[in-house]
């Protein structure tokens, strides 16, 4: 085999929450009460198109997540040897952008360094001048001077290449059925989406755009030690994404169980959780998190030799963060859910089954938990905006993702300093916001539409 | 009134146990104070020696729970349990990992706290209302759709974005007041615009839409449509009777982040080097001074906890139907 697969620690646990989505979709289709608040969100115009977006960052994410030891060569006895790096998919898809270092900063777009060197002439004198790039418009002539004329028409061709994908892609899903094409775009079917498609076209044109770009540019110019800005904010997605929805998986059994057996048990059962919870809600979430990650730190840095490679490492500081974010994120669903429980077992037909005598268990997973799942949607969908803001937060006070993982903190952390320079080197900076902005602004506009499709409160106001 | 008071308090007591014991398990059972002392020194290969002068001149080379070699009262007094943890039910914080007063250092530390924190809560909630209370006048119309469009944008945008970008506009580009810095006295105004404004300006996206919500969960009451029935002009229903009532959840809000403001923000005081606890915390997390982030851990708790008190008291003043008893 040309490449040996390898499945770290998050990205099983990936695998496990794209698995719960795909059996909660085919659940879902199958019960009518499920499936109508699903109908509303994509009723919802705003809904399509951050849904968009984020099935963008999320097929993004996916691709880095699949990974794998490249082969390096053939061993003696025939067997092939496996380099230790780790790759993934989207590496190989993004292939030069990776390799393709240039020495040290460079402005977005630029053909030149961002800092002088000397530089030896032809006639054996030394100059002091800007070199330039060895990848970056590598392709322009010596002054650079069609370098707008190149970016206009590379753009263009580009932009015509996502179109067509796109065209492609939607004459497949419309199965080559030209009617309902129509009807899909112009808007005639029961729910938008055309605004979905509309917004898909777009996004895809830009993105192949950039993407035609980068490979003969630095679209985001590069960091310090000279590597694209832009192939570094697209790594950072997938570290965005596991903080924001490996943290909610990992808190979420806890959560619902320990809530709903508080709110229906009462009693001492009741004491004791909101006992738990109230303790670790009265630390500040940013102390117990610094707290927890410092000595993860000890622990590794007198353990170094437990792991296999750097990338691990990392991997399960990533890991690790998840937890106790979850930790510190567990207590506000608990205490929703202790108040619906209390709620629910009051109802008749609560009563109606403890009266029959079903078993506590029984009465749980089939009155009591399908009934605040609305609850848990909802608070997922809202926390993970949060989350992923906060891992940038947490980074740049280094108690966050490791220091070698990709990520839009690590960007900010390392390109903060680089705003008192002159002149100033604001693409890192400028880059991780704008992609964390487009990823936080969708999530945040689906987490709306969904809590109004959801919240049997909010629906009888309407 | 002081029953349920005095319950509280003691009702707190379990709590702070509870907190006490995490912070101990967490920094002296997870990693020995061996590991802490190979932290601090370095290199790997150091001596046993070194290890153990280094843990005797931080007071960590005590046993754990139980000191055998002791008589009386001090088998469970000269211990780490006592010395590290109990110590801090008294505040006696002790002296950080660096040898410094750390109760000394956070009667210092917290002024410059409370004079960033104070002045950014009471502007913002000023700021957040006036907003809240517009886009509520102004319900269902343009300037309400785009106004809530806005704040989620600003919510969007990350806490980060807004400090570096401050910092760089008024400090470096429009060059009116220092980028970071402290002074004392009077002269500390310069250093403290700046941050106000990031607070501000920062929490005003997810304030006033949280705001606006509360107005109009009160506008669609009936006891406003009463009001507008009996002829009462739409502003003095907004003011009078929305506001006043939907004051009691934004107040509750606010009391129980009062006491926290000591700590102050973690992110903007480093920043903008700020003496204060924020900075205190971070330079601490830096420098992996565990003492420090002990002792604020542990502050941190008994601020919500005593956040909790004036909030259950302040709903019987904003309500007077509520009664604690």
């Amino acid at each position: 085999m040309p490449y040996q697969p390898v499945v770290l620690w998050t990205d099983a646990l990936i695998y496990l929450l794209l698995g719960l989505a795909l059996a909660m979709v085919w659940y879902t289709r199958r019960h009518e009460h499920l499936a109508q608040p699903w109908r509303r969100v994509a009723g919802s115009r705003t809904g399509q198109a951050a849904m968009v977006v984020l099935a963008f960052y999320v097929l993004i994410g996916l691709l880095d997540t699949l990974h794998f030891n490249p082969k390096t060569s053939d061993g003696e006895d025939g067997k092939p040897v496996y380099s230790t790096e780790v790759l993934s998919l989207f590496d190989v898809i993004a292939g030069p952008l990776r390799t393709q270092r240039e020495k040290t900063y460079s402005a977005p777009f630029a053909s030149h360094l961002f800092s002088k060197e000397n530089m030896e002439q032809a006639d054996g004198s030394v100059a002091r001048d800007y070199p330039r790039l060895v990848y970056g418009g590598a392709h322009l002539d010596a002054d650079g001077n069609d370098r707008a004329a190149d970016i206009a028409w590379r753009s263009l061709l580009g932009a015509s290449k996502g179109a067509l994908a796109w065209a492609v892609l939607l004459i497949l899903l419309c199965r080559f059925d030209r009617h309902r094409l129509r009807r899909l775009l112009t808007g005639a079917m029961a729910n938008p989406w055309h605004v979905g498609a509309w917004s898909a076209l777009a996004l895809m044109m830009v993105f192949a755009a950039v993407w035609e770009l980068a490979g003969y540019y630095h679209v985001l110019g590069t960091d310090k030690v000279g590597e694209d800005v832009f192939y570094q904010s697209l790594k950072s997605i997938r570290t965005g994404l596991v903080i924001g929805t490996v943290t909610t998986l990992v808190m979420l059994p806890a959560a619902i169980m320990l809530g709903i057996m508080a709110g229906y048990f009462r009693g001492w059962v009741d004491d004791v959780i909101q006992y738990l919870y109230t303790t670790l809600n009265s630390i500040p979430g940013v102390l117990l998190i610094a707290a927890a990650v410092l000595m993860m730190q000890i622990y590794m840095s007198n353990h170094a030799d437990e792991f296999n490679s750097l990338t691990e490492r990392a991997d399960l500081r990533l890991l690790f963060l998840c937890l106790i974010l979850g930790v510190t994120s567990w207590t506000s669903l608990c205490r929703l859910l202790r108040g619906e429980a209390l709620k629910l077992r009051e109802l008749e037909y609560v009563q109606a089954a403890r009266a029959f005598g079903v078993g506590h268990f029984r009465i749980l997973m089939r009155h009591v938990v399908p009934n605040v799942m609305h609850i848990v949607l909802i608070t997922i969908v809202l926390d993970f905006s949060g989350l992923v803001l906060a891992e940038a937060v947490l980074s740049y006070i280094s108690i966050g993702v490791d220091p070698a993982t990709n990520s839009w903190g690590n960007m900010i952390n390392g390109a903060r300093l680089e705003l008192a320079r002159e002149p100033v080197v604001w693409w890192s900076l400028l880059a991780a916001f704008g992609f964390m902005f487009t990823l936080v602004l969708a999530a945040n506009l689906f987490s709306d539409v969904v809590r109004d499709a959801f919240d049997p409160r909010l629906r009888k106001q309407r | 009134m002081t029953a349920y008071i005095i319950r509280r308090l003691l009702y707190a007591l379990p709590i702070l146990i509870g907190v006490n014991a995490l912070t101990f398990v967490l920094f002296f059972v997870v990693n020995s104070p061996d590991d802490m002392a190979r932290m601090h020194l370095g290199s790997k290969r150091v001596t046993d020696e070194a290890i153990q002068s280094w843990k005797q001149d931080h007071g960590y080379d005590r046993p754990l729970l139980v000191n055998t070699a002791q008589q009386g009262a001090a088998v469970f007094t000269d211990t780490i349990l006592f010395e590290k943890s109990i110590r801090l039910f008294l505040f006696d914080f002790g002296q950080s990992d660096s040898g410094r007063d750390i109760s000394h250092d956070i009667s210092q530390r917290m002024w410059p706290s409370l004079a960033i924190a104070v002045p950014t809560l009471l502007i913002g909630l000023a700021v957040n209302i006036t907003f809240a209370l517009l886009l509520a006048f102004f319900r269902a119309t343009y300037l309400d759709f785009w106004g809530v469009v806005l704040c989620v944008a600003m919510m969007s945008i990350s806490g980060l974005f807004y400090i570096i970008g401050g910092q760089f506009l008024v400090g470096k580009v429009l060059n009116l007041v220092p980028i970071s810095g402290y002074d004392t006295g009077v002269h500390a105004w310069k250093f403290i615009v700046l941050p106000m404004i990031v607070g501000v300006v920062g929490g005003v996206g997810a304030g006033t839409r949280w705001y606006r919500t509360l107005f109009l969960e009160e506008v669609h009451r009936d006891y406003v449509r009463s009001a507008r029935a009996k002829g009462v002009s739409e502003h003095l229903v907004l003011f009078r009777h929305v506001l006043r009532n939907a004051l009691i959840p934004i107040l509750t809000g606010v009391v129980v982040v009062l006491p926290l403001l000591f700590i102050g923000s973690l992110l903007t005081e480093s920043f903008f080097g700020i003496p204060g606890l924020g900075s205190y915390t971070i330079d601490a997390i830096n420098s992996q001074d565990f003492a420090i982030v002990r002792a604020m851990v542990f502050l941190g708790a008994v601020l919500y906890i005593l956040g909790l008190l004036p909030t259950d008291i302040s709903y019987t003043i904003a309500d007077p139907r509520v009664r604690l008893d």
